[in-house]
């Protein structure tokens, strides 16, 4: 029984992809809903990567936005200028060159996140947040710099291979990942570092690593969402990376909740979605929408779903805090709570 | 040789917009500990706030600009404006999260900063199209040692020296400063002494938000185009001053903004690109060499 009830997710997962190419074909969701389905899912890998080191490690990055351009720029590179695009690949290699894209998008990253992580062995708190704004602006001016990727014209041309099975495919992986992680003792160790570093530090945690580790597994997973995002526009540009989207990424990420993954995709797909809908209100949108996002902050500072996790999201031999689950009784009760 | 000190002129005249700015991000930040993301836009409405008042004194414009009296008229009631919205953004936003973690407030404070934004474009009379800034003071040129300066410039420069002078004896002097550095010791201690600690928060506010509004004027003097997205780069980079400098340090503020500004001009003469990066590049270097910034001072972490 407790075989069939761990496949209960991936069942979900094809459930979802069934359920929207049905709706897809009966014209409930017409091309723009599909791509803004498709941004919310990438803006859920951003989010929940970003959630690895802000939420579950207690470090600030608050320049996530230039993981995610290093990854779209380095899987552009690889689909576009080394294979030449659409028309240079048969139609059989397409898959492997774009996954081989995405790899090499997620290295770049977290090669780069590794870079980033040395200084948080000097840095704390705010100057660390200010190190990794600085250096996605640095990321970004560069790459406006290099001109046979387009400089700040942007790149081109770049094959549309990501649809929506594979942003939802590659979703799950992360969120499927990231759980596994957050319950394994690399992810004791994380949270350890968050909750009091000193006695980490103290308990035989070596905080460097743990620091620089957790760094880069979230660069690498935001490398892939940009390899994800410059597959599905087609065209990236470095000014599509700015501090304005990191901040974004921040925003989802506290208003969804940080330290749960529930929050990371309730944070992201319900703050992707509501400018879409709120597009009727023309000039006023954004007005409104950052009155939605202080209302919330104000009244529910711990995020929509802060301290609350979906039960497929987390692992139940034993709670993030090292104290065994409550019994059922007390769980249901928790549950009330959130 | 002439031209380095023209470049020199332009950079102590960006450095004086940063430094006026990044004094309020500096104060904010020293008492409240928190990263007032939204500081930037108060430089916007500074300069709004300047274009429509100026727009009511039009009836006393001769010869194509203000009288002296008028100028100083309009530039108190934009500073008074901005100090008050600044005020209640604080009393609106951030005071129900004082006590809440760090990160929420800045969240709330990107919230605030997209609606300072927004709500302003959304605006049928202000909208999202660039206005041109009102002359306040006629552009007369000198020549010193080869360098073209304007008396707009040597006035920003005079202008933000004298606030950061006047702004550091307050905070050393005055009984309203030793409040000020009382709360940034230790808000409950401060309070127990009988500090009215919301008080010192909303001064400290208005006094930033009065000080962004002079900056936004300086900047739409000297570049005269004001539109409503122009607080957010430059809140950006006064931030990075700030922290460049040591947040915290109102004289760390002053001289990040200024060394800021040179840097960011000398290397735009290079490459346009490299002039944004250069600030932050210095930024990452000085932080590795000194991690609290050039003035600010190491804390020890306590168990």
């Amino acid at each position: 029984m407790k075989k069939v009830k761990s496949l209960y997710p991936a069942l979900m997962v094809v459930i979802m992809y069934v359920a929207i190419m049905v709706l897809k074909e009966v014209r409930i969701l017409n091309g723009y809903y599909i791509q803004v389905l498709m941004f919310a899912g990438i803006n859920v890998m951003m989010t929940a990567s970003l959630n690895l080191v802000n939420g579950f490690t207690g470090q600030y990055c608050i320049g996530h936005a230039g993981f995610m351009s290093l990854g779209a720029y380095g899987a552009a590179v690889v689909t576009t200028l080394i294979f030449g695009g659409k028309s240079g690949v048969p139609l059989l290699l397409q898959t492997p060159v774009f996954l081989l894209g995405l790899f090499v998008g997620g290295c770049c990253a977290a090669l780069v996140g590794a870079l980033i992580g040395i200084p948080s062995l000097k840095l704390k708190g705010d100057y660390l947040a200010i190190v990794t704004l600085a250096f996605g602006e640095i990321v970004r001016a560069l790459l406006r710099l290099i001109q046979p990727i387009g400089g700040a014209r942007g790149m081109i041309g770049i094959p549309n291979y990501a649809n929506i099975g594979w942003i939802l495919f590659f979703v799950a992986l992360t969120l499927y990942l990231l759980r596994n992680l957050i319950y394994s003792p690399f992810g004791r160790a994380f949270v350890a570092i968050r909750d009091n570093e000193i006695a980490a530090d103290a308990m035989g945690i070596n905080t460097t690593k743990y620091k620089i580790m957790s760094f880069c597994i979230a660069a690498f997973i935001a490398g892939v969402a940009g390899g994800l995002y410059a597959h599905v526009l087609s065209f990236i540009q470095p000014d599509s990376f700015s501090i304005a989207k990191s901040n974004d990424f921040l925003v989802y990420l506290y208003a969804g909740g940080a330290g749960s993954l529930t929050g990371s995709i309730v944070g992201a797909v319900l703050l992707t979605v509501i400018p879409e809908v709120l597009r009727f209100l023309a000039d006023w949108r954004l007005a409104v929408y950052a009155v939605v996002l202080v209302i919330v902050m104000l009244y529910r500072s711990e995020g929509l779903c802060g301290g609350y996790e979906l039960p497929f999201l987390k692992i139940t031999r034993g709670s993030l805090y090292g104290i065994e689950e409550p019994k059922k009784k007390l769980s249901f009760k928790k549950k009330k709570d959130a | 040789m002439a031209s380095i000190l023209q470049y020199l002129v332009y950079g102590l005249q960006l450095g004086s917009v940063y430094a006026l700015l990044a004094l309020g991000y500096t104060m904010v930040y020293g008492i409240v500990r928190m990263l007032n993301v939204a500081h930037g836009d108060f430089l916007m409405i500074g300069a709004f706030g300047t274009y429509f008042i100026s727009k009511l004194f039009t009836n006393m414009v001769v010869d194509g600009t203000y009288p002296v009296i008028a100028v100083v008229a309009i530039i108190l009631i934009a500073m008074v404006l901005t100090g008050s919205i600044a005020v209640a953004v604080e009393a609106i936003a951030y005071r129900p999260l004082r006590n809440k973690p760090r990160m929420i407030a800045l969240i709330t404070a990107v919230g605030v900063s997209m609606f300072l934004e927004n709500f302003p474009r959304a605006l049928p009379f202000i909208g999202p199209n660039p206005r041109s800034f009102p002359t306040l003071f006629i552009t007369e040129h000198f020549t010193v040692a080869g360098a073209s300066v304007t008396n707009v410039q040597i006035i920003m420069i005079v202008f933000a020296i004298v606030t950061m002078t006047a702004l550091y004896l307050v905070v050393n002097r005055t009984k309203i400063g030793s409040q000020m550095r009382a709360v940034s010791m230790d808000r409950d201690a401060a309070l127990l002494m009988g500090v009215n600690v919301n008080q010192v928060i909303s001064i400290t506010f208005f006094v930033g938000g009065a000080l962004a509004a002079v900056s936004g004027i300086c900047y739409a003097s000297a570049y005269p185009q004001v539109d409503v997205y122009m607080g957010s780069w430059l809140g950006n980079m006064s931030f990075v001053a700030a922290v460049l400098g040591g947040i915290g340090d109102i004289r760390g503020a002053m001289l990040g903004g200024f060394i800021l500004g040179i840097a960011q001009i000398l290397a735009t003469a290079v490459n346009s690109t490299f002039g944004y990066a250069v600030g932050f590049i210095i930024l990452i270097v000085i932080l590795l060499v000194k991690p609290a910034g050039i003035m600010g001072k190491t804390t020890i972490e306590k168990v």
